[in-house]
């Protein structure tokens, strides 16, 4: 039921490792405290792995929204990488597949960063 | 499913959110939903269970959240109430409107009428009841959406 995270560095890139359920309560938290982290050690570069993301709630919706305008506000930019058909559907429902950057392969994804 | 109908009363915390769910997905199952249909009946439950618990209830341990499941003939009924004020349905946000698109909150309603067949929603000043249908043999030109 809980969520993890892990971050790693790539090219300048950080990648955010996610697993789990982003719901309302712990898992909300998990995500909001690690972008806030990132952003205050001006890591401004944030790829979301969400590829063990198996379940987001409209909580969780509004966690990863708040998180790409929080990235944006302060310079930054957050995009997304390895979503699941529930959460791709999910975010197409919503309209906001078109919102986000999402991208489908790691590689290119950091490489869309720094063009 | 082991019974026609089942009930239970459940406090205002997250807790229920959690639980409401998981017996949604159970009797969904047992009711011989495939997965895609389990998962958006125990999703829109879900979504359901937050609305009551925060923003009807708003945490009050003194206040209850009702869950009933009804199989029928045609249909999982699944009605859920809680003790707030009662929503005002004319303040709900179209979450798809592009003022709205980039709000952090606003989508459980939306959610909950996407992944449900029929959906009602009767607010008082004693809270609200929201009434979710799913067809048992899901027809897309059965699917409609109740007037408010």
């Amino acid at each position: 039921m809980t969520m993890k995270s892990s971050t790693r560095q790539v090219d300048g890139v950080t990648i955010v490792d996610l697993s789990g359920r982003i719901t309302l309560g712990e898992g909300s938290v998990v995500l909001r405290d690690t972008v806030r982290d990132l952003l205050s050690k001006g890591q401004k570069k944030i790829l979301l792995n969400l590829a063990d993301v198996n379940y987001i709630d409209s909580s969780g919706i509004g966690e990863l929204v708040s998180a790409f305008t929080t990235a944006k506000n302060q310079g930054g930019e957050l995009k997304l990488l390895n979503l699941t058909k529930k959460v791709h559907d999910l975010l197409q429902i919503t309209k906001l597949y078109t919102v986000f950057d999402v991208k489908e392969d790691e590689a290119a994804g950091v490489k869309a960063f720094n063009k | 499913m082991p019974a026609d109908r089942v009930s239970y009363t459940l406090d205002s915390t997250l807790e229920t959110v959690n639980n409401a769910e998981e017996t949604a997905g159970r009797i969904a199952a047992e009711a011989g939903f495939g997965d895609e249909e389990i998962m958006k009946i125990s999703m829109a439950v879900r979504e359901a269970a937050v609305n009551a618990v925060l923003h009807g209830n708003a945490y009050d341990p003194t206040k209850k959240v009702t869950l009933a499941f009804e199989r029928t003939t045609d249909d999982l009924v699944i009605v859920i109430r809680d003790q707030g004020k009662g929503l005002d349905v004319s303040r709900i946000p179209d979450p798809l409107a592009p003022d709205n698109l980039l709000k952090t909150s606003g989508r459980g309603i939306f959610l909950i009428r996407s992944f449900m067949d029929v959906v009602e929603i009767h607010p008082s000043q004693t809270g609200t009841e929201l009434i979710m249908i799913k067809h048992v043999h899901g027809n897309p030109a059965d699917s409609k959406e109740a007037p408010q």
